[in-house]
């Protein structure tokens, strides 16, 4: 992390391809510990944009810096310092629980006593201790998403990325994982998350909306209710992302 | 008046091995009618509905359709379903209107005939009438699919979680489509995860591992919900969680966005007693106030009486 607590430092951030402008100038930080919203219509440009943060596609000008890296020059490093998990693919299917926390431990270059020892703790967390040994697909969806999410912060990262974490879970496993978040946050873990679902975005702490490119909106739930005259943020967001279409 | 029935359920059951899909779900739909099955990934939503369109035989029960059995007439019940599944199914390399072209041919279908069905949804996509549907974004596809669901006038529409992993703002224009199509009294089944979709439709069931927990209008779904709920909002949420679950006569302590939601028996606790409480434990509270339960209150309830909860989180 750089000496100012910003995890992400994005300015004038462009990505084009060809004469398409997917990202159209960004600028925002994100702070340590932060769980931020990263909102926007399908095509708006977020999955550009996270693949840029992530060191996995250079941008086409601006000055970026992940957990203090440079994401021209230091890509390496920015990827050993974050985590990822997406709804589509997180955890080995036929792999074991315990086998997907070496496995994931293992890239990240952690020790075997160090993953058994976080893993026996993150599990005894989730009160899933007894399913240590049982493969990922015979698992509810609800109980693989939390897992997936352990994994991704095992090798206790400055930043994960979340993309659309809750696709389809129950509503129980819904709020939990959002506690699992605000408890990895706690921790100093910063937490870049999107989704679909709009309420879900009061769970974030500050939150930005992208419509073609742009960010057309960065503020607290709160404020941006307030400032959109909005009951929730789903109002916000149809207010927002509408107005081109 | 008595409601004509359009769809009708008798104790249909299905299983996949070991693992129990629909166990026994019994239930009307009305003609004209908008009704909705929420519930998450893996509740036998799409069982259900492939058995409704034909393409899945169930275990046992009845079913039927326009008072068609779905087993026995199945070739004349085609003709009066539109069925959407939940993965997009079109012709990729075809393009919008030659996807068009041959669902209204297959169905011997006169798109002139009934474009006026389709028309607000097809003009939003008719600029990329000769783009392959594969090519097209999430919003576009979902519109192309319903508007070959609909072309050979369908009475009764299936529609698998037509929604899911689309934005906020293509799912509003979808849910504005369908409310316009009730007007052409088609009767709708439409499928969600999204717990906020419930009060569109005119009724829902609420499903959740093979079983329904509860059928209902909307409202009296969030009517009968039996417990009081709080909403808490303080300096910091996890704490308040934590402190709350150790408060005597809590049922439940849970984060709901950037507030604490806590159910309890109907006038055991209230709002200055949960602020006296907070206060003295050294927490900053903003706001103590009941709050109206939503579905997704309802049906949390529901899973944690019919014991569906598979596992705990454990606070530290």
């Amino acid at each position: 992390m750089s000496s100012n607590g910003l995890v992400i430092e994005a300015e004038n951030m462009v990505k084009r391809f060809g004469r398409f402008v997917a990202n159209d100038n960004l600028t925002f930080s994100v702070s340590k510990g932060e769980i931020f919203g990263f909102l926007g219509a399908n095509g708006a440009g977020k999955t550009t944009a996270i693949r840029i943060l992530c060191g996995l596609s250079r941008p086409t000008s601006g000055k970026i810096r992940v957990a203090g890296y440079d994401v021209y020059t230091e890509t390496e490093k920015i990827k050993r310092r974050i985590g990822y998990m997406s709804q589509r693919f997180s955890l080995y299917e036929d792999l074991t629980v315990i086998e997907n926390f070496r496995f994931f431990g293992g890239i990240y270059g952690l020790k075997r006593a160090v993953i058994m020892e976080r893993a026996q703790n993150m599990l005894s967390r989730l009160g899933i201790k007894h399913f240590e040994n049982t493969v990922i697909s015979e698992l509810p969806l609800g109980i693989r998403q939390k897992l997936a999410f352990s994994v991704s912060i095992l090798h206790t990262p400055e930043l994960v990325f979340l993309d659309e974490p809750t696709g389809g879970v129950d509503p129980i496993t819904r709020r939990q994982f959002w506690e699992m978040i605000h408890e990895a946050a706690a921790s100093g873990i910063t937490v870049f998350v999107t989704t679909h679902y709009m309420d879900e975005a009061e769970y974030c702490n500050r939150v930005s909306i992208m419509v073609d490119g742009k960010i057309e909106a960065l503020d607290t739930p709160e404020k941006l209710k307030t400032k959109y005259q909005a009951q929730n943020m789903n109002e916000v967001f149809l207010k927002l992302a509408r107005k081109t279409n | 008046m008595a409601t004509e029935v359009s769809i009708h359920c008798e104790n249909l059951t299905k299983t996949y091995g070991s693992v129990t899909a629909l166990a026994g779900i019994s239930f009307k739909v009305s003609k004209g009618e908008i009704f909705g099955f929420i519930g998450p990934d893996g509740a036998g939503k799409t069982s259900l509905f492939r058995i409704l369109a034909t393409l899945l035989l169930p275990d046992n029960g009845t079913a039927s359709v326009e008072g068609l059995d779905v087993v026995n007439d199945y070739k004349k019940l085609r003709h009066l379903l539109g069925y959407m599944p939940g993965r997009f199914s079109l012709y990729q390399d075809l393009s919008v209107a030659e996807n068009l072209q041959f669902f209204a041919g297959i169905f011997k279908a006169d798109i002139n005939e009934n474009y006026y069905l389709i028309r607000d949804i097809y003009e939003q996509i008719a600029p990329f009438a000769r783009r392959r549907a594969g090519k097209l974004s999430g919003g576009m596809k979902q519109k192309l699919a319903l508007c070959c669901a609909l072309i050979h006038k369908p009475v009764v529409l299936i529609l698998d979680e037509p929604t899911t992993g689309v934005d906020a703002i293509s799912r509003q224009e979808f849910w504005e489509m369908l409310i316009r199509l009730k007007q052409e009294h088609i009767t709708i089944l439409v499928a969600t995860p999204y717990m906020d979709e419930a009060v569109l439709c005119d009724r829902v069931a609420l499903i959740q591992h093979g079983e329904i927990m509860a059928i209902d209008t909307p409202e009296n779904i969030t009517l009968a919900y039996p417990y009081q709920l709080f909403r808490i909002k303080s300096s910091n949420t996890l704490n308040t969680i934590r402190l709350m679950k150790e408060f005597e006569g809590i049922l439940s302590a849970e984060m709901f966005g950037d507030t604490v939601h806590v159910s309890a028996e109907k006038g055991r606790i209230n709002a200055n007693a949960i602020i006296k409480y907070l206060s003295e434990k050294g927490m900053k509270v903003t706001a103590v106030s009941e709050a109206d339960p939503g579905i997704e209150d309802c049906f949390i309830h529901l899973m944690k009486r019919s014991g569906v909860v598979s596992n705990k989180i454990k606070t530290p």
